[in-house]
């Protein structure tokens, strides 16, 4: 349990439509170069709810590296090439579409699923959204508590889906299939809290 | 209960807005709607969120908030999901000094020229909700130039490009949490919400805390301005003092003898979800 706030949080506010020159950074997508053996492609696209796709929406990625291990090294918005931060960055394109280069999070404990932490942000999204990628087809996936605690057509929202080049995941923001979004303790209104 | 059960125009799996308003998925760039229709639906939200008395207070935006438009059809309709943070959610991405130049904090020495407006000092604290400062954190702003144009190709409204100034600046945190910028003040930016729409002068503000879940992007703005009542961003936080939690405060100590006005503004993310550490950088 967290210890009980005691101050009122600053609100948030939508990214808005001009982050492009700001936010987004060289090698930003690319958590290892594309070059590496293990690399993969995280991508999918970024939808409302007519189905549409958002062009100008900012996804962010953290997770752990291969080990399963919380990076704790410095160096995301100055890539070496060779440290693996575990986060970054990335906006969609012209057609809603993201790429990110990385590795396949390893779990982080003995029977848990991996997965990655998303953020996104977009015009019009008036605060930023949390969500989970988890790799598909881990034995784990069955035991997840979160998964555990979702009908089954929400769960497969959060579950990537294989791709040759790598993992396919979409975020709907709206609509039939919206994906699930996640408020952890005390983050989003005081009455959640 | 939930951010979508507290708000009156929400119906359960359906784009809201069907209520009293006309053309409910008008695009952003539309400007459909007079400057008049809009504040009437932000007092309309205003009004019922006034008159629910005693229930606790909203502590941010409305994702579903049909005055500004492009949300429509871009907010979630079902309610957030309870997740416990797990591992990787405890923990924030470590940024450092090969990460940021501290000259990044400077956003009038970009160019080789000055930049046009009037210089300001914005400095301030990022503590989390237990009112720890958060050190050693990135915090990335960005902003339209004096004249309110900001450098992006889809800003092609006519006002002044400013050769001098890009609009974009960041810093680490001190061990206190202290950020702090030197700038230009933004001026009042028009945009196709509706018909002569303008936002508030605003500076974007980006923020990470020690745990993953308390990442959040908002926006500073300065006392006074004219503009808040007409503004469905700024009013989509509908509770009038959260809202006010985003103006900065002007600040005469912080202001330089012929050379530049300062401005304060503390910034407090939710709580740590990880029982208090010891500062993993600290000096």
């Amino acid at each position: 349990m967290s210890p009980r706030p005691t101050l009122a949080p600053t609100p948030r506010q939508t990214v808005g439509p001009f982050y492009g020159y700001a936010l987004p950074y060289a090698g930003g997508n690319e958590l290892v170069p594309p070059g590496r053996p293990d690399a993969i492609r995280l991508h999918g696209r970024v939808l409302d709810g007519h189905g549409e796709p958002v062009p100008d929406a900012m996804l962010e990625i953290w997770q752990a590296d291969a080990d399963g291990r919380v990076p704790r090294e410095a160096g995301s918005l100055r890539r070496d090439g060779f440290t693996f931060t575990g986060w970054g960055r990335t906006s969609t394109d012209n057609t809603g579409e993201y790429s990110f280069t990385t590795v396949r999070p390893g779990a982080t404990g003995e029977g848990a699923a991996p997965f990655f932490a998303l953020t996104v942000f977009a015009r019009g999204l008036l605060n930023r959204l949390f969500t989970r990628a988890y790799l598909p087809d881990h034995p784990a996936l069955a035991t997840d508590a979160l998964l555990g605690s979702l009908p089954t057509d929400r769960r497969e929202t959060l579950v990537a889906r294989p791709a040759a080049d790598g993992l396919i995941f979409d975020v709907r923001l709206q609509g039939e299939q919206e994906t699930v979004f996640l408020s952890y303790p005390g983050t989003e209104q005081a009455p959640h809290g | 209960m939930s951010q979508t059960a507290l708000d009156p125009s929400a119906t359960t799996g359906q784009p809201a807005a069907e209520s009293a308003e006309p053309s409910p998925v008008a695009s952003s760039d539309a400007a459909a709607a007079s400057q008049a229709e809009v504040s009437q639906e932000i007092d309309e939200i205003a009004a019922e969120y006034a008159a629910r008395g005693s229930a606790p207070a909203e502590t941010m935006p409305r994702l579903d908030y049909p005055p500004y438009r492009s949300s429509i059809l871009r907010h979630p309709t079902k309610d957030p999901h309870h997740a416990d943070p797990e591992t990787i959610e405890l923990f924030a991405p470590v940024f450092g000094h090969q990460d940021v130049d501290p000259l990044e904090a400077d956003l009038t020495i970009q160019h080789s020229g000055e930049p046009v407006g009037e210089r300001i000092l914005v400095t301030g604290r990022v503590l989390d909700g237990d009112g720890r400062p958060v050190a050693h954190q990135l915090v990335e702003i960005w902003q339209a130039n004096s004249a309110g144009r900001y450098i992006h190709k889809r800003d092609q409204h006519p006002a002044p490009i400013d050769p001098n100034f890009t609009g974009v600046g960041r810093c680490l945190t001190d061990a206190d949490g202290h950020y702090r910028f030197t700038t230009i003040k933004p001026g009042p930016y028009p945009w196709r919400n509706h018909f002569n729409a303008w936002r508030p002068a605003h500076i974007h503000f980006s923020l990470f805390g020690t745990d993953f879940t308390q990442r959040m992007i908002t926006q500073m703005y300065f006392p006074g301005d004219p503009l808040f009542a007409l503004d469905p961003i700024y009013q989509s936080i509908v509770d009038p003092q959260a809202r006010e939690r985003l103006v900065a405060a002007y600040d005469h100590d912080l202001t330089e003898h012929e050379w530049s006005t300062g401005y304060r503004w503390d910034i407090v993310l939710t709580g740590s979800q990880r029982t208090w550490m010891e500062p993993e950088t600290d000096a």
